[in-house]
């Protein structure tokens, strides 16, 4: 087995918990965070459910301590709060000891406040402070800034996929030596243009989703942000740091199949669990938990019920999709969900996969609906997103 | 660590960059504060079914691409890294109008599907029907200079040939929106060039460059990159620290470096960075700029690079970009420095192969 | 049910951005998805808005578009049968 990149560090806000803690609780309890729209005025809002973070902007400034005059997105506060409570986790006391790097990831950005005020910019001053919180590096650069990183900052968008690319890409950078250090991530919040817009793409459920069932009608929508601090063998050597666990496994192969939809047989999906297995050296045997993309559309879970099976065959593992609790957190999935499979390899259990009942006729396959506790070594954690973009990572216990 | 060689250049912008025969020496400065694309024919370039569906943005980086990609004799890379700080605008201002006009009714997916920043990534790889490494880099004016870091590092990971390359295009509403804080020039007619106007704001235009790298040259190469730095923020009298370093860290002092290309886009507020360089620790370097042929965006430092590229195989340094004129016997390595805003520092390092 | 289908041949050329189709050039029974004109679910799901905001017709499962536009005479006879 490839060993792999050091994970010293989580943060995570969702909408089952404000708190790494809070969220493992929700997962152990079987707590979903699905529920009616709250906060954002739309004529969907009784036909939608959705994963919403149950803290209000206010309370979200006041929590970071931030000025009146500040001009962050619900995603940069969502996001901050996420990223400072992974690198206190990883107990960080001086950023800049070491070559310390932060990569993000959005899809919605600064969305929420440019839809609120597209015309009124141009009647009053007062709110044009967030026409530069627009652009979808507007919260990775606060973070750093609030945080102190000055040596590597960036941030990627591959829909769905993002804050995947962007662990595979921090657990490259440490693994080259081009840092030592490198806080990566996601943050996504809900917003008038993405519920819009799945809304036009007719793949968003009215009721609680429910992945991988034959009856499944589509997505819930959620919102959330999460970061994980990864630090180089030496850097844990010297700062005598705990791992909490490894990266030893990741890829991204694209579907070049359709815009939106996921090719049949999934093949993208196929090829990026297949590369993320040889990276880590290992087997699909050796996967003891998928938790799976599993975003309850009609497509997603056929295409990656199909891809999985091409690639585990005979050798399936037990899988779940966790986006039944938090909803479809977009850019954000990809760390949540890394969150999650750090804390199933802490705890040797495997999440249920909420809201199932019948096995997609298909291909059968049934996921775990309790929590189940096993021995769990390797964990295989997908995220698939529109563009074909389709990435896994594979977490290993420490040892 | 492995040597990463620029075989084929492709690029569309405010200049007819994208036909065979561009020179320099035909090109105009840009005399508005908004300029659009030269536009190239794309139905030589993109079959008409898919053409109906794709934005300027996807346009100018399906054709960008497919040159740079011709130019390098690849039929399909390796890995398809693209960075673009805005996106699709244009087909996301259309869909936010509509919900916001309509009242959430009657919308359409396809400007929504289109708006996503990673799409021009996303269409090149459906058009190439290629399967490998895909990601989009978002990070306003740093967004290209971290494709090319990744670039690096995929190559250095034996993954190649790298497709790399930058896209952004013009949103009206996006630009009426930068008008209201100052970062458009007001004035809309500057006979005497951008860097001679003494106000706030740049001109504001879009572009698609992109880049083949490879681990080995060919007959085509342009040069080898050496390596690229980024910084979120600098302060003024930071940057010439930072240049110096990373000269250093590549082995090389000031002298070494025969040209400095500079973003200066006649900002007012925030060409002091370049100012600084020109006045000290470059002063006896050869200095040009692109920005008064190409405006500003997100992703033009690619525009820079494309430049640093043609001038390195030609070996000449054409007039109109010259900012000073010092006498070069050869050029064997160029340094390109650009920030926006203050923010959004990158050095890139070029030698000639 | 001519007028209908003049009409609706030019609201798919203009909806759907086809530039270099005419009117002429659609048959009434021509396939217009797959290999006909190749329009693909993308399209399928502008139509479905266009018969909404259009002729008044919400179609709440995309999936039965796949029968209602066939072709542009299938499209034709469903909206004349159902509209409001």
């Amino acid at each position: 087995m490839n060993k792999g990149v050091a994970i010293t560090g989580m943060g995570i806000i969702s909408s089952i918990g404000n708190t790494l803690e809070e969220n493992f609780q929700s997962l152990i309890d079987k707590k979903p965070g699905i529920s009616k729209i709250k906060k954002i005025d739309t004529i969907h809002k009784d036909v939608i459910k959705v994963g919403e973070v149950d803290i209000d902007n206010a309370a979200l400034i006041q929590f970071l301590n931030l000025p009146e005059s500040n001009n962050y997105s619900r995603t940069a506060l969502l996001a901050e709060i996420a990223a400072k409570e992974a690198v206190k986790n990883a107990k960080i006391k001086d950023i800049n000891q070491y070559k310390t790097g932060l990569i993000s990831a959005t899809s919605v950005g600064g969305m929420d406040k440019t839809e609120k005020y597209y015309y009124s910019y141009f009647e009053e001053n007062k709110n044009r402070k967030y026409i530069d919180a627009h652009s979808l590096g507007d919260a990775t650069s606060k973070i750093a800034s609030s945080l102190g990183i000055t040596d590597f900052v960036t941030t990627i968008s591959t829909a769905c996929s993002s804050a995947t690319n962007a662990i595979m890409l921090g657990a490259r950078m440490i693994k080259s030596g081009k840092l030592d250090r490198v806080i990566v991530g996601g943050a996504d919040c809900l917003s008038k243009f993405t519920i819009n817009g799945f809304k036009t793409l007719m793949i968003l459920s009215e009721t609680d989703c429910k992945p991988f069932d034959e009856n499944r009608t589509g997505l819930n929508l959620g919102e959330a942000a999460a970061f994980l601090v990864l630090e180089s063998d030496s850097v844990v050597a010297r700062e005598n740091k705990e791992v909490l666990a490894y990266i030893s496994g990741y890829a991204n192969a694209n579907d070049a199949f359709h815009q939106t939809a996921s090719s049949e047989n999934g093949e993208g999906a196929t090829l990026a669990m297949k590369k993320a297995l040889d990276i880590a050296n290992l087997s699909p045997n050796d996967i003891d938990y998928i938790n799976a993309h599993g975003t309850a559309t009609p497509n997603n879970d056929s295409s990656e019920s199909k891809a999985i099976l091409r690639v585990f065959e005979n050798n399936m593992p037990s899988f779940s999709s966790t986006k039944g609790y938090t909803g479809h957190t977009l850019a954000a999935a990809g760390a949540i969900e890394a969150v999650y499979s750090i804390l199933a390899l802490q705890n040797d259990m495997v999440f249920p996969n909420l809201n199932f009942n019948t096995p997609i006729s298909e291909t059968k396959l049934i996921p775990e609906t309790e929590v189940l506790k096993k021995n769990i070594n390797h964990v295989l954690s997908n995220s698939f997103g529109f563009g074909g973009n389709c990435s896994t990572l594979i977490f290993s216990k420490k040892y | 660590m492995k040597n990463y060689y620029i075989n084929g250049i492709g690029c569309i912008s405010a200049q007819d960059t994208s036909k065979e025969n561009f020179s320099f020496d035909n090109c105009n400065e840009l005399k508005n504060n908004i300029v659009a694309a030269f536009k190239p024919n794309y139905r030589s370039y993109i079959k008409p079914a898919l053409i109906r569906r794709m934005s300027n943005g996807v346009k100018m980086g399906v054709v960008a691409s497919s040159i740079a990609l011709n130019e390098a004799n690849i039929v399909e890379p390796k890995s398809i890294i693209t960075g673009s700080g805005m996106g699709c605008l244009k087909d996301s201002e259309k869909f936010l109008e509509n919900i916001i006009n309509n009242d959430e009714q009657y919308l359409t997916p396809t400007s929504f599907i289109q708006s996503t920043h990673n799409t021009v990534g996303a269409q090149i790889a459906l058009g190439l029907s290629c399967k490998s490494y895909n990601v989009t880099y978002v990070h306003s004016a740093t967004s290209f200079e971290s494709s090319l870091i990744d670039a690096m590092i995929t190559i250095d990971e034996s993954t190649q040939p790298v497709l790399v390359g930058g896209v952004d295009e013009i949103g009206p509403h996006t630009t009426a929106l930068h008008k209201l804080v100052n970062h458009v020039k007001k004035e809309n007619d500057f006979e005497k060039g951008i860097l001679n106007t003494y106000s706030k704001g740049a001109v504001f235009s879009e572009g698609a460059q992109f880049f083949v790298l490879e681990s080995d040259k060919n007959n085509n190469a342009y040069a080898q990159l050496v390596d690229v730095t980024i910084f979120d923020n600098l302060k003024v009298n930071e940057v010439e620290i930072k240049a110096q370093q990373f000269l250093k860290d590549n082995k090389l002092q000031v002298n070494d470096i025969d040209i400095i290309i500079l973003g200066n886009n006649g900002d007012i507020d925030f060409d002091i960075y370049y100012d600084e360089l020109q006045a000290n620790v470059f002063k006896d370097t050869q200095q040009l700029y692109y920005k008064h042929l190409t405006g500003e965006y997100n992703t033009v430092s690619a525009f820079g690079l494309w430049t640093a590229c043609k001038l390195m195989k030609s070996q000449e340094t054409p007039e109109v970009l010259k900012l000073n004129d010092k006498n070069l016997t050869s050029i064997n390595y160029i340094l390109l420095y650009n920030q926006y805003q203050g923010k959004s520092h990158s050095f890139i390092l070029l030698k000639k192969c | 049910m001519e007028n209908l289908k003049k009409e609706l041949k030019e609201k798919i050329i203009e909806n759907l951005n086809l530039e270099d189709i005419e009117v002429a050039d659609i048959g009434d029974d021509d396939v217009l998805f797959g290999d006909g004109l190749g329009l693909d679910s993308i399209d399928a799901l502008e139509l479905i808005v266009m018969l909404d905001k259009d002729y008044g017709i919400k179609l709440t499962d995309p999936k039965e578009g796949k029968s209602i536009f066939q072709s542009i005479n299938t499209m034709a006879k469903y909206i004349s049968e159902n509209k409001n």
